[in-house]
């Protein structure tokens, strides 16, 4: 369905022109993503995860072509974002839920408007009755009722905001669609009901997904593939169970490390050190190896790259050479997460 | 022992469109060394309760009725000037957003060396030095250099860390933390909940800590309490009311979590909003305030409400318990 080719996004964050002429400086520029390839199946959905700053957003903008990547290519159905872009009919298939639903639906429009807004554009419904009749049916797919339709969005809650994002999404009758954070400014109730309803209409519409999100354990309810980030990079990329139960990149098993989770009450954690460092100065080599344990020379100087290690790829010296310590985790009990 | 102890605590906040009853009826005590970890969905009087304790109630909102007692005295009728004296030196905040906390003008050492001199007799060098040993203890690399940098040349995890020093260095008994790991990432949150967790245990400090994320809790809090509506549903140990949640609204928010652990084709959902009480969108049911979204409802929860009674470890709201 989506084929992402060595892709990489760079933003210019220069400081103005007078100032970097007074001071001498150099254009600078922050390398979001760096690199990536991975393809999407149809019907299945592909997860990426990574904590703040690992590009994950601007890979979502760039699948549904939000931004031109500065090199490499991604393909849609076979042909080229650009030429897909320029074809209503392949570009309608495409589209996009955000992770705010207050700022994301214009708040002077009915929510008849926003939903019918795509319908209009693309052509998809014969007359204004047709229109009418296809913003009432997809109001009442994602569990609203069809006289929510007169309704402005400030009449609405989070979640039920997000249910008219998602109907909006669903209007243009997309085979893809990129969510970006689409639960994480939601209560976790509403998560819930947000999940399971994009999860039911993934079924019955036979919807490929895009999903991204910090969150690990909504990560693991939707998805398939999951694909771990770190700066600007793909670390490992896999089958979810596989990612789950047999973790091996070590940022990998550091995030799972990490993550507080309901089962384990009282765990003692042993947090791993240090932070992400600015992606404007990224280290040398491995991006990960000033916080990785497993850290050697040739981590410092080589830059990993995405091999495949059984049913995951993975981008890690340490993997490649077997220098990993697999042993599973038996002190906390869970017996499903390695932990290093 | 009882450091904290909250008694039927009732806040309103008067709006045009009449008064609003934010809390309504909260009791719950903190012991000292102890984590208290108060959840709810946003809008149930979380944040509230503990902007309440410390007297720092957005206006209008006033405390309408019941008390609240530190260390055997009434604390919420206190004048301003004597319970700003109480904030800081003994009730420590620390709150969601660290950009707001911090001074941007003053260097995150002079901030720290002010607040334990205005609250503890200590000299300028020493202060100094204490100022840098609390960098290290939350964990700011090169404490001794990073001392005179200003809360801009942080990144989001480390002001965040500088927070916390800023409401421990006077070593208050009760630490109240609004959600201090929300805005941090997965990495950066667990040195923060280990940090909390040690304070309790060796210094003995209480820790109110107020957030939605059910996994931070069930790490670190010794008791929870589950707040709906304004009113605390479920109080008990974090052990008994995670696993065996007695509550239908505890159970079913256990139930919406998904978890690393397992992988369920459908998350368990409850449906409909959770009641606001200024009264916008939904008006507060009579009854339980629980009852319209609730499976098991019967003809007493639409009449009554219920108030706390004992279930096993656990106190609960419900007419089943």
């Amino acid at each position: 369905m989506l084929q992402v080719a060595s892709v990489t996004h760079r933003y210019d964050v220069s400081r103005p022109w007078l100032h970097r002429v007074l001071a001498g400086e150099p254009r600078q520029h922050l390398t979001a993503v760096d690199n990536v390839s991975f393809r999407i199946e149809a019907g299945e959905t592909l997860s990426l995860v990574g904590e703040s700053g690992c590009g994950k957003s601007t890979l979502a903008r760039l699948a549904v072509g939000l931004h031109a990547p500065s090199e490499g290519t991604i393909r849609f159905q076979g042909e080229t974002l650009s030429s897909v872009r320029a074809q209503p009919a392949l570009r309608r298939q495409l589209n996009m839920i955000f992770q705010d639903p207050y700022s994301s639906l214009n708040p002077r429009w009915r929510v008849r408007d926003v939903i019918g807004e795509p319908i209009r554009v693309f052509g998809l419904a014969a007359d204004r009755v047709a229109q009418r009749r296809r913003v009432e049916t997809l109001l009442l797919q994602v569990g609203l009722a069809a006289e929510d339709g007169e309704k402005y969005p400030h009449q609405f809650s989070g979640g039920q905001r997000q249910r008219i994002s998602i109907a909006r999404a669903l209007a243009s009758e997309p085979a893809f669609l990129v969510c970006d954070e689409p639960t994480s400014a939601l209560d976790v109730s509403v998560q819930a009901q947000i999940l399971n309803l994009m999860r039911d209409l993934q079924h019955r519409l036979g919807l490929t997904l895009l999903f991204i999100s910090h969150n690990l354990a909504v990560v693991r309810h939707m998805s398939d593939r999951i694909g771990v980030m770190y700066l600007g990079r793909i670390v490992e990329i896999g089958p979810a169970d596989e990612i789950f139960h047999n973790p091996r990149h070590p940022y990998t098993r550091l995030l799972l490390e990490a993550l507080p989770d309901m089962t384990r009450t009282g765990r003692p954690r042993n947090p791993v050190g240090g932070e992400i460092p600015n992606p404007i100065d990224p280290p040398s080599g491995c991006p990960f190896h000033p916080r990785c344990p497993l850290a050697n020379p040739r981590c410092t100087r080589e830059k990993p790259a995405l091999l495949l290690h059984g049913k995951t790829e993975i981008a890690c010296h340490a993997v490649e050479e077997g220098r990993l310590p697999d042993q599973l985790c038996a002190n906390r009990g869970c017996g499903q997460v390695a932990c290093l | 022992m009882t450091l904290l102890s909250v008694r039927d605590l009732v806040v309103e906040i008067p709006s045009r469109r009449g008064l609003a009853r934010p809390i309504d009826g909260v009791s719950f005590d903190i012991e000292k060394g102890e984590i208290l970890g108060i959840v709810g969905e946003s809008g149930a009087g979380k944040s509230l309760t503990g902007a309440a304790i410390t007297g720092l109630l957005p206006n209008p909102g006033r405390i309408a009725g019941g008390m609240v007692l530190f260390d055997g005295n009434r604390i919420d009728d206190l004048p301003a000037t004597r319970m700003r004296r109480l904030r800081g030196r003994r009730i420590g905040m620390i709150f969601q957003d660290p950009l707001t906390t911090l001074d941007p003008l003053f260097t995150v050492g002079q901030q720290l060396v002010e607040t334990m001199r205005t609250h503890l007799p200590l000299s300028d060098t020493a202060a100094r030095t204490r100022a840098r040993d609390w960098l290290d203890r939350v964990g700011i690399p090169a404490a001794n250099r990073r001392i005179d940098a200003y809360p801009h040349e942080f990144s989001g995890g480390q002001r965040q860390r500088v927070v916390i020093a800023l409401a421990l260095c006077a070593e208050p008994d009760l630490l109240i933390a609004d959600e201090p790991t929300t805005a941090l990432d997965v990495s950066v949150q667990a040195h923060i909940i280990a940090l909390l967790r040690a304070l309790a245990r060796e210094r003995g400090t209480a820790v109110m800590l107020i957030t939605h994320d059910m996994g931070v809790i069930a790490e670190i809090a010794d008791r929870v309490a589950v707040m709906y509506a304004g009113r605390i549903v479920e109080i008990g140990p974090v052990d008994a009311v995670i696993r065996h949640p007695t509550h239908p609204y505890t159970d079913g928010l256990m139930g919406t979590i998904p978890s690393v652990a397992r992988r369920l084709d459908r998350l368990r959902q409850i449906d409909g909003s959770m009641p606001r009480p200024n009264g916008t969108r939904d008006a507060m049911p009579v009854g339980c305030a629980f009852h319209p979204r609730c499976p098991k409802v019967f003809d007493r929860c639409r009449q009554e409400r219920p108030v706390l009674h004992t279930a096993g470890a656990s106190l609960v709201a419900c007419w089943l318990a």
